[in-house]
């Protein structure tokens, strides 16, 4: 009734390209981001920054960087978790090494050393694909955690081999350290969320996204009809990886404040990733959002309906919550192969039509 | 977005619901799950069983009920954060999260909302400096006294000579495991023993190579600082390498039942580190017996009263106690804010005579802890596994560790966090 194309007239070919081109989607999308921006950081407390939003914020970066890798131009990355690293390290020496460098420029050049060395393991990509190309990068998983582990210079020669997170303010507001109040640290994940959100958006629909996508569906065709497969495949890599290293970043200064390289980005942290992927849709920036939703809400909300509402005993509650995510990962892989997002689009076909389908 | 909204309500719901008041709130970080639940169930149990028998048998501390909310963290630092974010709302008067990678994670946090934060024998070892550490404490003794207790132990039973003798680490390769190393190579200064460290990675299931090098370079003792399944599997490969178990000695954290007895016989002789007695011949459990065990309000399965790890929660949760017991007496209210509970902790005196009363005689160390001195003592003992009798027995007095290495350690550690988060030191 709401939901239809039907009078909602276009008169430029700008409007008529746009990502949202039905209104209510469009008016939709202004009241999340309003949500985002004006109500909820006034309503926010820390049990909610930091077990909620703030890690779902850093996770859906991460997912929409894998997903620019594996569901847009097809290379498999069980590489995450230490590209994730890359970004928190990079993060950790540039804001040791320049204390007056602003953090959102620290994080954003972190998101650059982790573009490099994305390109660097991505190189193999170029000749070799699917299985073998995920056990390359799972190579980079592990040789990147052990380097962190191994060298003492990635951690400042501290004694323990943590990294912690200095104090660092954006306008006199504190958003690391121990200082920090919720809203702040919600706020600057949620800047960082929009506008790469949107640049992931974009970048999809233009040349190089389109170039991406042939490679994907069929490197020699895309090369027949003149896709670069080197520059195709390694701005995949480096792309991915930005997004990656922001989101490792923003893991490490903005939510934990101090980590240890194997329990923090192990390769646990690449399968998340993968699966945040495949559940919420591979090729698909709402996909993104939906499978990090899925797996950052989903044992929360578990634990505090299982625990604090039902009073059943943690350990218990804590294998239930590994039955049922795990249930629900393959219920929705053979409900849905095409994950979070196709059900989605599935749901707004009928709404087109709703109430009237014939 | 659906997700996101059904969460939100259902979280909405459980916060509504709120604590109930007039309770000493006692939050337990356990982990029950995971490759390290081995070792946190006994804990978690002994922690809660002792706050039971409080309740039972005494009403109280002070006539104030205690509630001990659990919080699972299956010792992943991200969970921790959340139940540490998910508890502190409710009065929580102390954190013992047994795990040092959680304990890095709250040092600040714990900091900036004034909740103490006690790491008893875990954690960051320069905590032990009050005059930086305002809100954490690790009292009675820490990783650095850990491994000089070791190092004199060696010391005593080669007749204070080791120069020349080869040692190696097998550390969990973690902010945990790599505690010891600095004190290592300053006692190895002092004392001129050659140290080779070997690294496990975590969970520790994997440990052939590391075995293999120590088959080849025949270090005369082997330490070792692991946590969870790497124990067993380090007890066992030492024994499929026939090193001689009389020269292998854990920490305090790889010295329980459950590291020993999947060996079997092999395991017979294996050394470890003891912060404080262990068994059931203590006053105290028979009124845990009957308090506790008989009125069915055991924790957890109930079947671990008595274990070494059992026995080291029931010790957390008397220290524990026993702080927010001289907190009242201290700001003459039983009903006692987490500030009042740092007071508390800071004034705390355990004497042999208050360990008696409470049915644990030299359990542990007589100790003071004091506004610089957040570490106390720092002594350990010995303890040597009996595969026959399937039971642990003490070898040696409490030993005390090398102040002499270990003070300018922890000087350095906590003056280098002071200057990176900008501190004043107190207690001047």
């Amino acid at each position: 009734m709401f939901y239809r194309e039907a009078g909602d007239f276009k008169t430029s070919y700008q409007d008529d390209a746009q990502t949202f081109p039905i209104k209510f989607d469009r008016y939709r999308y202004y009241a999340v981001i309003a949500v985002g921006l004006l109500v909820i950081p006034f309503a926010i407390n820390d049990y909610w920054a930091n077990a909620v939003l703030v890690p779902f914020l850093i996770w859906a970066i991460a997912a929409i960087g894998l997903n620019i890798l594996t569901g847009y131009c097809g290379q498999v990355s069980l590489g995450t978790g230490g590209f994730m690293a890359v970004g928190a390290y990079a993060c950790y020496k540039l804001m040791t090494a320049f204390p007056e460098l602003n953090i959102v420029f620290v994080v954003i050049l972190a998101g650059f050393v982790t573009a490099g060395v994305g390109v660097l393991f991505g190189l193999p990509s170029l000749r070799i694909k699917g299985f073998y190309l995920a056990v390359a990068t799972l190579a980079a998983q592990f040789f990147l955690v052990w380097l962190f582990n191994r060298v003492p210079w990635f951690y400042n020669y501290s004694a323990s081999g943590q990294i912690s997170a200095p104090e660092r303010t954006v306008f006199g507001v504190p958003v690391t350290g121990p200082e920090t109040s919720a809203w702040a640290q919600y706020m600057i994940c949620l800047l960082f969320v929009v506008v790469l959100a949107w640049a992931a958006r974009n970048l999809t629909r233009g040349t190089i996204g389109r170039s991406w996508m042939a490679i994907r569906d069929m490197d020699i065709a895309a090369e027949i009809i003149g896709v670069n497969p080197l520059r195709a495949k390694l701005s995949a890599f480096a792309v991915s990886s930005f997004f990656v290293g922001i989101a490792g970043a923003l893991f490490f200064a903005v939510y934990l404040g101090a980590v240890e390289v194997g329990e923090a980005f192990g390769i646990q942290k690449s399968f998340l990733a993968l699966f945040m992927i495949i559940i919420g849709g591979l090729g698909s920036i709402f996909g993104s959002f939906a499978g990090a939703a899925f797996m950052v809400l989903l044992p929360v909300l578990l634990k505090n309906v299982l625990v604090g509402g039902l009073g059943w005993p943690t350990d218990l509650a804590a294998h239930l919550e590994l039955l049922i995510v795990g249930g629900l990962i393959v219920f929705f892989l053979i409900a849905e192969p095409h994950g979070l997002a196709a059900l989605w689009r599935t749901v707004k076909e009928k709404l087109r039509l709703w109430p009237f389908p014939h | 977005m659906n997700f996101k909204k059904l969460a939100a309500a259902a979280l909405a719901a459980t916060i509504a619901a709120g604590p109930a008041m007039a309770e000493l709130v006692f939050p337990s970080l356990s982990y029950r799950t995971g490759p390290y639940a081995a070792g946190g169930i006994p804990f978690a149990d002994g922690y809660e069983d002792y706050m039971t028998l409080l309740n039972e048998r005494d009403g109280g501390i002070g006539g104030v009920k205690i509630s001990v909310p659990e919080c699972e963290t299956a010792y992943n630092t991200e969970k921790g954060v959340e139940c540490y974010e998910s508890t502190k709302g409710l009065g929580s008067l102390v954190y013992q999260p047994l795990s040092t990678g959680i304990t890095y994670q709250l040092i600040p946090k714990v900091s900036a909302d004034e909740i103490p934060l006690h790491t008893m024998g875990y954690g960051r070892t320069s905590a032990a400096n009050g005059e930086v550490f305002e809100w954490v404490f690790n009292y009675p003794a820490n990783y650095w006294d850990g491994a000089s207790v070791a190092i004199t132990h060696l010391l005593d039973i080669n007749d204070g000579d080791i120069s020349g003798k080869k040692i190696a680490l097998v550390f969990h390769n973690s902010a945990y495991g790599k505690e010891p190393i600095r004190t290592l190579e300053k006692l190895s200064e002092k004392h001129g023993y050659e140290l080779t460290t070997l690294a496990v990675d975590h969970p520790g299931q994997e440990q052939k190579s590391q075995w293999l090098q120590i088959r080849r370079e025949r270090p005369d003792y082997v330490i070792m600082w692991g946590w969870g399944v790497m124990n067993q599997v380090a007890v066992q490969e030492a024994a499929n390498i026939r090193f001689p178990m009389e020269n292998f000695i854990g920490n305090w954290w790889a010295g329980s039942e459950n590291d020993v007895i999947p060996a079997g016989e092999a395991a017979h002789g294996y050394k470890a580190l003891a912060m404080h007695g262990t068994g059931m011949d203590y006053p105290i459990y028979e009124d845990i017996q009957q308090y506790v065990v008989d009125a069915g309000l055991a924790a957890g399965a109930g079947d671990q009263v008595g274990t070494v790890l059992y026995s080291r929660g029931l010790y957390a949760a008397m220290l524990a106690a026993e702080a927010a017991r001289t907190a009242q007496e201290i700001h003459g209210t039983a009903e006692i804010t987490p500030a009042m509970m740092r007071d508390g902790m800071e004034n705390l005196k355990i004497t042999e005579e208050r360990m008696a009363e409470l049915g644990l005689p030299n359990f542990g160390p007589a100790f003071e802890v004091s506004c610089a001195n957040h570490g106390g003592p720092g002594e350990a003992m010995v303890q040597q596994w009996d595969a026959e009798a399937q039971e642990w027995n003490l070898i040696t007095d409490f030993i005390k560790s090398d102040d002499d290495v270990i003070e300018p350690l922890i000087e350095a550690d906590s003056m280098a966090y002071a200057e990176e988060n900008a501190l004043d030191l107190r207690c001047q």
